[in-house]
C-alpha cells in the first residue's frame, strides 16, 4: 500500500489526498466516503421502499378497494420487498462494514478501493432501472418480490426484463462488495490481530461475505433462466415444455434462505459490539459466538425448502427440511443467551445505542419463536402464506436488521463525525419507533392466524381491526423515522465535539483513532498484542 | 389531490368502523378447525407457543432482572467472567431436548396429513386466473363438474369513488357455486392448476396445497359433521388473488346424495337448455342483452366494464384489433384462448349461445358499432 502517512494534501496515487466537490463522492476509493455513501443510499431507499409500504397500509386500512387498484397493489408490495431487501437492508450494513472494518483490524483501507467504487456506483443505475419500472407500459414488476414462475415468466409484465437486468447489477455490486470483505480481512489484518481476536462485527461480517459469494450467483442463474423462458425459447419454468414451476422455487430459495441470515448476520456483530460496550463488561462466549454464527450459515443452506412445504414436496423431504429448520434455533438461542450473559453482573448504562441493542435483542427473538412455529410442517400449512408470515419476517427484519443497522448508526456516528448525537431525542426516536413497530406488525400475527392470506389488496370484514392497527402503526413509524433524519443532521451540524474514546466501555481499535475518523487512518498498521 | 380526498374519507368513516368492530366477534388464535388433522395442528400450535412463552419468560425475565439490578447505578463495577464452558454445554443441550420433544408429535400428524391412501371419494380441484374447477372423478356423482367464482359484487368493493355498496357477511369470502361433499367420508382432492400457482387452503379442515400447472397435488380431508367452510387462493396469483375464495358445503350424506340426483338433472338440463339455445335464432336485442351479463362476469375482470382493459397485459376491446377485426379470428381469441397470456379458451367454459353472446356484445358496445351478429352456429364451426 500507500507509504503517505496521513498527509491530507497529496496522496500519490488517489484522487482523494485533497477531495473537492462531486468528484470525491464519484471517484472514491476511500473506505470511509464509499460507507457513508452507502449508508445514504441505503437511507433514501428506506425512505422509498417506506413510502411504498405507506400506501400498501392505507389501502389496507378498511375493507373496499380505495386508493389503488388490486394489479398496484401488486406493484406496491413486490416493489417495497425488492427495495427494502436490496436497496436498504443490504446495502446498510455493507455501508457499515465499508466504514467499520478497516478500522476494526487496523487497515488503512479496503483491500481492492477501486472495486469498492463500482460496487457502490451500480446500486443508483440498478435502483432507477428497477423504479423505472413504475413508469413503463403495464407497471413495474408485480409478481412479488419472490417472484415465482409462471407469474413472472410467462405471465409476468413487459417490465421484468428491467427488473432482470436491475437483479443482474445488484447481484453483481454485492459479489465484489463480498469479496472486497473476504480479501480485506485475509490480507490487511494489523500484526497480531488473530481471526480469534477479530471484533465480532468483523467476524459474521466475514461468513456473511461468503454467504453473498455463494448465493448471489445463484439468484443470478435463476433470473437468467427466467430470461431464456421469456425470450429465448427455453422451458426451465414451463411444464408444457418439460419444466417444473417449482424448481424455480427450489432455486430461488436456495438463495433466498440464505439471504435472510445475510441480512441479519451482521446486525448480531452490531449486537455483539455494542452489548459489551455499554454492559462495561467483555462478550460472553466470544468463540461459542464466533462458531455460533458459521453454524448459522452452514445450516441456512440445507433449509430452503421450509419455505415450500405446501408444494407438494414428499415426505421424506417435508420432514427433513422440518428437522433442519428447527435446528437453526440451537446456535441462535446461543446467541442470545451470551447477550444476556454479556450483560449478567455487569454495569449497564442506557445510551440509545443500548437501547437498540436489547430491542433487537427482544424482538428479534420474538421473530425467532414465530420462525420456530412456522418450522413445525404440520402447522405451516396453517401458517403459510398468511400475515403471520408477514409478521415473523418482518419482526426479523425491522426491529432485527433496520434496529441493528440504526443502533450502529448512533454507536459509531460520533465517531464519524466527530460529534455527540442528541441523547434525549435520541431516545425518544428509539421509544416512538419501539411502540410503533409493535403496533404495526404484532396484529398481522393475529391477523394471520384468523385466516387472512397475505398479498391481498382487500380481506373480508373479520381482518378489519387488525389492519387498521397496522395502518395506525405503520404511519407512526414512518413519521419517526423523519425524527431521525432531524436527528442524524443535528448532529453532523451541531452536536457537541467528542474525544476519541467517545464511549467509556468500548473496546477496539475504531476507539484509537481520533474523532471525527481522519479520512486516512491506519496507515501505519497499529500493533496487537 | 384525489389521493388525500380518499384518505381524509377513509379516516371519516373510522368511527364507524369501531362500533362494526365491537359487534362482531374478533377471532385472535388459529382455528381448532373442525378435523382430526387441524386439531392436531391447533394442538402443536399451542404447546409450540407455550414452549416459546416459557423460554421467553424465563429468558427475558433473567434479562430484564440485570438490566434492573446491574445497571450502573447499582451495580458500578462489572464483573470480569467472560466464558463458561459448562453452562455454554447446557444451553445448547436443553434446547435440542425440546426441539426432540416437539418434533415427536410433528412428525406423526405430518405422516398422517400425508396418508391420501384409502379415500372414498375423489375430486379434482382446477384452479386458473381467479376461479376454482371441481371435478367429482368416481362414484354416483362422478362427472359433476362446475367452476367456482368470488359472488361478492364488485360495487361492494370498488370505493374509488366513495363508500360501496353494504359489504355482505361473507364479504369476499362467498362464491356463486360451493364445493360440496359429504360428511364421516374420506374426501381426497387432486390439485392442478391451468395458468400459474394457486393454492388452495381451507383453515378449518387445515389443508393448504398448491395448484401447479403441470403436476397433480393431493391432500385429503374427513368432516365429521355438516357445516359451512370457507377459505381463500393463498398463493399470489395475479391481479385478483385476493378475489378468489373458496366455500365447502359439508353435507350429510342424505342431503349430499340428494344434491347429486339434482345436479344430474340441473347438468341434462342445462345441456338441453344450451342446445335450444344453439338451434335458435337470436336476435340483436337478446344477444347484447346476454352478451353483456356474460362479459360483467366473466371478461370485466380483466378488460373492465368500459371495454378499457389494463394495457399492454390485458388489451382494451375498444377499437381493438380483435374486437373490430374479422368475426373469425374474434371467436377463435373467445373459443381457444391465447397461449402464454392470461386470455384463457372459454369454449370450454361457456356455452356456444354464451360465446356468441358476449363476442356480439364486445363487437358493438362501446362505440365499436360493427352491427355484427354471431349465432350460436358460428361458435359451433369455429370450435371445429
Amino acid at each position: 500500500m500507500s507509504a503517505a502517512i496521513d498527509s491530507h494534501d497529496h496522496d500519490d496515487h488517489e484522487h482523494h489526498g485533497a477531495p473537492t466537490g462531486i468528484k470525491r463522492w464519484i471517484y472514491s476509493t476511500n473506505h470511509k466516503d464509499i460507507g457513508t455513501m452507502y449508508l445514504i443510499f441505503s437511507f433514501v431507499m428506506f425512505l422509498v421502499g417506506g413510502l411504498l409500504a405507506l400506501i400498501i397500509r392505507a389501502e389496507l386500512f378498511m375493507p373496499g378497494l380505495q386508493i389503488v387498484e388490486p394489479d398496484f397493489f401488486n406493484q406496491l408490495t413486490t416493489m417495497h420487498g425488492l427495495i427494502m431487501v436490496f436497496g436498504a437492508v443490504m446495502p446498510a450494513t455493507v455501508g457499515l462494514a465499508n466504514w467499520m472494518i478497516p478500522l476494526m483490524i487496523g487497515a488503512p483501507d479496503m483491500a481492492l478501493p477501486r472495486m469498492n467504487n463500482m460496487s457502490f456506483w451500480i446500486l443508483p443505475f440498478a435502483f432507477t432501472l428497477l423504479a423505472a419500472t413504475f413508469f413503463l407500459p403495464g407497471g413495474a414488476p408485480n409478481f412479488g418480490w419472490t417472484f415465482y414462475a409462471p407469474l413472472s415468466t410467462t405471465y409476468g409484465p413487459p417490465s421484468t426484463d428491467f427488473f432482470i437486468l436491475a437483479v443482474h447489477l445488484l447481484g453483481i455490486s454485492s459479489i465484489m462488495g463480498a469479496i472486497n470483505v473476504i480479501v480485506t480481512v485475509m490480507n490487511l489484518r494489523a500484526p497480531g490481530m488473530t481471526y480469534m481476536k477479530m471484533p465480532l462485527f468483523v467476524w459474521t461480517w466475514f461468513i456473511t461475505a461468503f454467504l453473498l459469494i455463494m448465493v448471489m450467483p445463484i439468484l443470478a442463474g435463476v433470473v437468467t433462466m427466467m430470461l431464456t423462458d421469456r425470450h429465448f425459447g427455453t422451458a426451465f419454468f414451463d411444464a408444457a415444455g418439460g419444466g417444473d414451476p417449482v424448481l424455480f422455487q427450489h432455486i430461488f430459495w436456495f438463495f433466498g434462505h440464505p439471504e435472510v441470515y445475510i441480512m441479519i448476520l451482521p446486525a448480531f456483530g452490531i449486537a455483539s459490539t455494542i452489548i459489551p460496550t455499554f454492559s462495561r463488561k467483555k462478550l460472553f462466549g466470544y468463540s461459542s459466538m464466533v462458531y455460533a454464527t458459521a453454524s448459522i450459515a452452514l445450516l441456512s443452506f440445507i433449509v430452503w425448502a421450509h419455505h415450500m412445504f405446501t408444494t407438494g414436496m414428499p415426505l421424506f423431504a417435508e420432514l427433513f427440511f422440518m428437522y433442519a429448520t428447527v435446528i437453526i434455533s440451537v446456535p441462535t438461542g446461543v446467541k442470545v443467551f451470551n447477550w444476556i450473559a454479556t450483560m449478567w453482573r455487569g454495569s449497564i448504562t442506557y445510551e440509545t445505542p443500548m437501547l437498540y441493542a436489547i430491542a433487537f435483542v427482544i424482538l428479534f427473538t420474538i421473530g425467532g419463536f414465530s420462525g420456530l412455529m412456522l418450522a413445525m410442517a404440520p402447522v405451516d400449512m396453517q401458517y403459510h402464506d398468511t400475515y403471520f408470515v408477514v409478521a415473523h419476517f418482518h419482526y426479523v427484519l425491522f426491529p432485527g436488521a433496520i434496529f441493528g443497522s440504526i443502533a450502529a448508526v448512533y454507536y459509531w456516528m460520533p465517531k464519524w463525525c466527530g460529534r455527540m448525537y442528541n441523547e434525549k431525542l435520541a431516545a425518544v426516536q428509539f421509544w416512538l419507533s419501539m411502540i410503533f413497530v409493535n403496533i404495526t406488525f404484532f396484529p398481522m400475527h393475529f391477523a394471520g392466524l384468523a385466516g387472512m392470506p397475505r398479498r391481498i389488496p382487500d380481506y373480508a370484514l373479520q381482518f378489519a381491526d387488525f389492519n387498521m392497527w397496522s395502518t395506525y402503526g405503520a404511519f407512526g413509524l414512518g413519521i419517526t423515522q423523519l425524527l431521525f433524519i432531524y436527528i442524524l443532521i443535528d448532529c453532523y451540524k451541531r452536536g457537541k465535539p467528542v474525544g476519541t474514546q467517545v464511549w467509556e466501555g468500548a473496546e477496539g481499535l475504531e476507539w484509537t483513532v481520533p474523532s471525527p475518523a481522519p479520512h486516512h487512518t491506519f496507515t501505519v498498521p497499529p500493533t496487537i498484542k | 389531490m384525489a389521493l388525500i380526498r380518499k384518505l381524509t374519507a377513509a379516516f371519516a368513516m373510522l368511527s364507524i368502523f369501531f362500533t362494526s368492530s365491537l359487534v362482531q366477534a374478533v377471532e385472535y388464535n388459529m382455528t381448532e378447525g373442525v378435523t382430526e388433522i387441524s386439531q392436531s395442528a391447533y394442538d402443536i400450535h399451542m404447546l409450540v407457543i407455550y414452549v416459546c412463552l416459557a423460554i421467553g419468560i424465563l429468558t427475558f425475565g433473567i434479562m430484564f432482572y440485570s438490566m434492573w439490578a446491574h445497571r450502573r447505578s447499582a451495580h458500578p463495577t462489572p464483573a470480569t467472567f467472560s466464558h463458561s464452558t459448562l453452562v455454554e454445554i447446557i444451553w445448547t443441550t436443553i434446547p435440542l431436548v425440546i426441539l426432540v420433544a416437539l418434533a415427536v408429535p410433528a412428525t406423526t400428524t405430518l405422516i398422517k396429513m400425508e396418508d391420501t391412501s384409502k379415500a372414498d371419494m375423489t375430486i379434482l380441484v382446477t384452479a386458473s386466473q381467479w376461479k376454482w374447477h371441481y371435478k367429482y372423478l368416481d362414484g354416483e356423482q362422478k362427472d359433476i363438474e362446475f367452476f367456482s367464482l368470488l359472488s361478492t359484487p364488485r360495487a361492494q368493493f370498488e370505493e374509488f369513488d366513495g363508500p360501496g355498496a353494504t359489504k355482505s357477511e361473507n364479504y369476499l369470502l362467498e362464491v356463486d357455486n360451493s364445493l360440496v361433499i359429504p360428511v364421516g367420508k374420506k374426501v381426497r382432492f387432486l390439485f392442478t392448476s391451468d395458468d400459474v400457482i394457486h393454492s388452495w387452503w381451507i383453515p378449518d379442515f387445515a389443508i393448504k396445497q398448491d395448484a401447479i400447472l403441470g403436476f397433480i397435488n393431493d391432500a385429503w380431508t374427513n368432516v365429521p359433521s355438516p357445516g359451512i367452510f370457507r377459505g381463500q387462493c393463498t398463493e399470489l396469483c395475479g391481479k385478483d388473488h385476493g378475489f378468489m375464495p373458496i366455500v365447502v358445503e359439508v353435507k350429510s350424506e342424505a342431503d349430499f346424495n340428494s344434491w347429486v340426483a339434482e345436479q344430474k338433472g340441473t347438468i341434462a338440463a342445462a345441456a338441453e337448455a344450451a342446445e335450444a339455445a344453439a338451434a335458435k335464432s337470436w336476435t340483436m336485442e337478446d344477444l347484447m342483452a346476454k352478451g353483456k351479463e356474460v362479459y360483467e362476469v366473466r371478461c370485466a375482470v380483466c378488460h373492465k366494464s368500459d371495454g378499457s382493459g389494463i394495457p399492454p397485459v390485458f388489451p382494451g376491446l375498444v377499437g381493438g384489433a380483435i374486437t373490430t377485426g374479422p368475426i373469425e379470428g374474434h371467436l377463435n381469441m373467445v373459443v381457444h384462448g391465447k397461449a402464454g397470456t392470461a386470455m384463457q379458451a372459454f369454449g370450454a367454459q361457456l356455452t356456444d349461445a354464451e360465446i356468441a353472446a358476449v363476442v356480439t356484445y364486445e363487437r358493438n358496445a362501446w362505440g365499436n358499432d360493427k352491427g355484427d351478429l354471431v349465432q350460436p352456429g358460428d361458435v359451433a364451426a369455429s370450435k371445429n
